[in-house]
């Protein structure tokens, strides 16, 4: 019955059980002990496309590069593909792409040769995997003999994007593919994700973009070293527990002091063009908070109940 | 093995298109050789002197004579007075001035205690003692010949002879040492800087996360700066001998062989630099600080290490360079067989082995 003591084990592509990592930073007159994942834990099925959101800071480098086996975790196992991160870091270095969040390719080789070069290193050749970063590749094939350190942004990641493809990894880890890049660059990245995972990859992408979670299959959304939340992007909004007025009036920012000052206002944060706002006595209704606002003087109050997104309940959860 | 090839080719991009990293690889040996080559030569040429002669007789006539005729010194003016001597080298103009006391032809006759006076700036000690030597010769070859003429019975005549190197040529030192330290520069610290460069870039931690093993990014990068390394060794072999005069007295593949030793050497230490820190700006500083001063100060390139306090040189026993200059000096100027040279390949081979071994080990294949 040996075989069957850990059923789980290879059912998923990522496993990763109470990971915690601390790092010791040496200031000329303390030892910090700063943290920066605290009690990790989730699994990644394969094929999935799994997000992990969370502002900068919040510990997703730190967690890719554990995943990677990069470096090392003080507490707790992690496994990709059934191999241990710490025990069998080779054979997961040759199946896993990785991303890291910073473009890390050769800036003075061309497009094609920094494809080669990485082809290579994972012994294999551009022409065997075509297929599988051709739709990505052909974008920037009419530049191929360009240096990369001139390429746009959204090209680099492109260009970065194939090169931790070409090997046919099981397991793609993308540190924050699209910051840094164009919005339209990051919606035609998000369609090559899509098409990657029809082709049963498992994909694994860190942003600290929150409308890019819905993208997903299923997010976590990480603050201060801590997974929040694990769920579906749709469940994740349908369980935000308030009500949430969207407000906005011709004096923006004196709108957001005075709805902190009044006593029934819950949370207000700004969102671009108007502030979310949530309360504390659900009898209110938007007329009420109206009658209020005009008393701070404050003129053309619009007032909208609207849904939750996804950064509503990361405000909520913090 | 193809993986490996694309690799060493990859690296050869990077030199080959950084015009700085060119200019470092390939010009700058050149130059530093060239320049060392006028600049720390120890030889004094055409150094103006001046006379202060109140006897004006025969013999001082022909001191003067013979003086002026050497490569060394050209005759700048007679003195009326000893008071002119401190201001003709304020002046700056003269290196040496030459007093003789008065009626010095019936002196030197007839008492045979003729008296002359060799006056040099000793603010420079080395140029100094330099020019009061040769003039100090050039006078005893004129006594030697008017003697000659006398047969004077009873002379003891000590005939100096400098073994390798009989006409004091200052390149003869240097540029072993000169060698090794553009060796050591260009293998140490252009691979530490390619490795902390992949690592500032973060392209190490893709390398990483790869199934390439260390071993192979290390020898892959080591490749292509050999190569570069084995220009250089030519280059500086090439502009020794044609330029600068040296003399190749021993065997050639004997100099050629311990230099490639020394080679890996530097090589290995550059290495072991890259895996201590993560910075391009602190490999070169470290490189710059921490090998170029002591291949310069504790090789015996500049100063003799036997006039060294004892720990100095028992420091300069762990500096590679040290011993790349001895085998260099002995293969080359003094044309010595391999078994002279035995001690110091010894010494390299097995600091090659060590550093090379400590550095594979070093190499961390985590980030942290």
């Amino acid at each position: 019955m040996q075989s069957f003591q850990n059923p789980t084990e290879n059912e998923f592509a990522v496993s990763c059980q109470s990971v915690s990592k601390h790092y010791i930073k040496n200031s000329p007159f303390e030892k910090l002990n700063v943290k920066a994942l605290e009690n990790i834990s989730f699994d990644v099925s394969r094929g999935e496309l799994f997000g992990i959101i969370g502002p900068d800071g919040a510990g997703k480098t730190t967690l890719f590069r554990i995943l990677t086996t990069l470096i090392l975790a003080d507490e707790g196992t992690v496994s990709i593909e059934g191999n241990d991160v710490v025990k069998d870091f080779k054979s997961i270095r040759n199946e896993v792409g990785y991303m890291p969040g910073r473009f890390s390719l050769y800036q003075d080789l061309t497009v094609e040769e920094n494809l080669n070069v990485f082809a290579k290193v994972f012994k294999t050749s551009i022409e065997e995997n075509y297929h599988l970063i051709e739709d990505i590749y052909k974008q920037i094939e009419p530049f191929k003999k360009r240096r990369a350190g001139k390429l746009s942004g959204g090209m680099k990641q492109k260009l970065a994007l194939c090169c931790a493809l070409i090997h046919k990894p099981k397991v793609l880890f993308l540190d924050e593919p699209t910051t840094g890049v164009d919005p339209v660059s990051r919606k035609e990245f998000w369609d090559m994700l899509k098409r990657l995972k029809a082709q049963n990859i498992t994909i694994l992408v860190s942003t600290p973009y929150m409308d890019e979670a819905s993208l997903c299959d299923r997010i976590a959304l990480i603050q201060n070293g801590s997974f929040l939340k694990i769920d579906t992007p749709k469940n994740i909004v349908n369980q935000f527990p308030h009500e949430l007025w969207s407000v906005s009036s011709d004096a923006m920012s004196k709108l957001l002091n005075d709805l902190r000052k009044i006593p029934n206002i819950r949370s207000c944060f700004s969102f671009g063009e108007s502030h979310h706002v949530t309360l504390k006595n659900k009898d209110w209704s938007v007329d009420e908070l109206k009658v209020v606002l005009e008393k701070y003087e404050h003129t053309s109050v619009e007032i909208k109940v609207i849904e939750a997104s996804i950064e509503d309940c990361f405000m909520d959860l913090t | 093995m193809e993986q490996f090839l694309t690799f060493v080719r990859k690296e050869f991009y990077h030199i080959f298109r950084d015009r700085w990293t060119m200019i470092i690889l390939l010009v700058l040996p050149i130059m530093m050789l060239i320049l060392f080559g006028f600049m720390m030569s120890t030889e004094v040429k055409n150094t103006r002197f001046a006379i202060y002669d109140p006897s004006r007789d025969a013999a001082t006539q022909g001191i003067v004579n013979k003086i002026s005729m050497s490569d060394y010194f050209i005759f700048s003016g007679y003195l009326d007075s000893p008071e002119q001597v401190e201001e003709v080298f304020r002046s700056g103009k003269i290196g040496l001035v030459i007093v003789f006391g008065e009626r010095f032809y019936e002196n030197m006759m007839h008492t045979g205690d003729a008296q002359v006076q060799l006056i040099a700036d000793g603010s420079d000690p080395n140029t100094a003692s330099t020019l009061t030597m040769y003039a100090t010769r050039l006078i005893t070859l004129y006594q030697q010949d008017v003697m000659g003429e006398m047969k004077i019975p009873y002379q003891i005549k000590p005939e100096v002879k400098l073994l390798y190197n009989p006409t004091l040529k200052g390149s003869y030192n240097f540029v072993p040492g000169v060698m090794g330290m553009i060796l050591m520069l260009i293998c140490a610290m252009m691979t530490s800087v390619s490795i902390a460069r992949e690592k500032e870039l973060g392209t190490m931690e893709v390398l990483l996360v790869s199934p390439m093993k260390p071993i192979q990014i290390i020898i892959s990068k080591v490749v292509p700066y050999f190569f570069v390394s084995v220009v250089n060794l030519a280059t500086i072999l090439l502009l020794s001998v044609f330029v600068l005069d040296m003399p190749i007295n021993g065997s050639l593949g004997l100099l050629i062989l311990i230099s490639l030793i020394f080679i890996f050497v530097s090589l290995a230490l550059g290495l072991l630099i890259s895996s201590a820190v993560d910075k391009q700006m602190v490999a070169l500083l470290i490189s710059a600080m921490v090998m170029m001063m002591p291949v310069m100060m504790l090789s015996g390139m500049m100063f003799p290490l036997e006039n060294m306090p004892l720990p100095l040189q028992w420091l300069s026993q762990i500096i590679p360079a040290k011993w790349f200059m001895i085998a260099v000096k002995k293969i080359m100027i003094e044309g010595l067989g391999f078994s002279s040279v035995v001690k110091e390949f010894t010494v390299l081979s097995s600091m090659a082995v060590i550093l090379i071994a400590a550095s594979v080990k070093r190499f961390k294949y985590r980030l942290e």
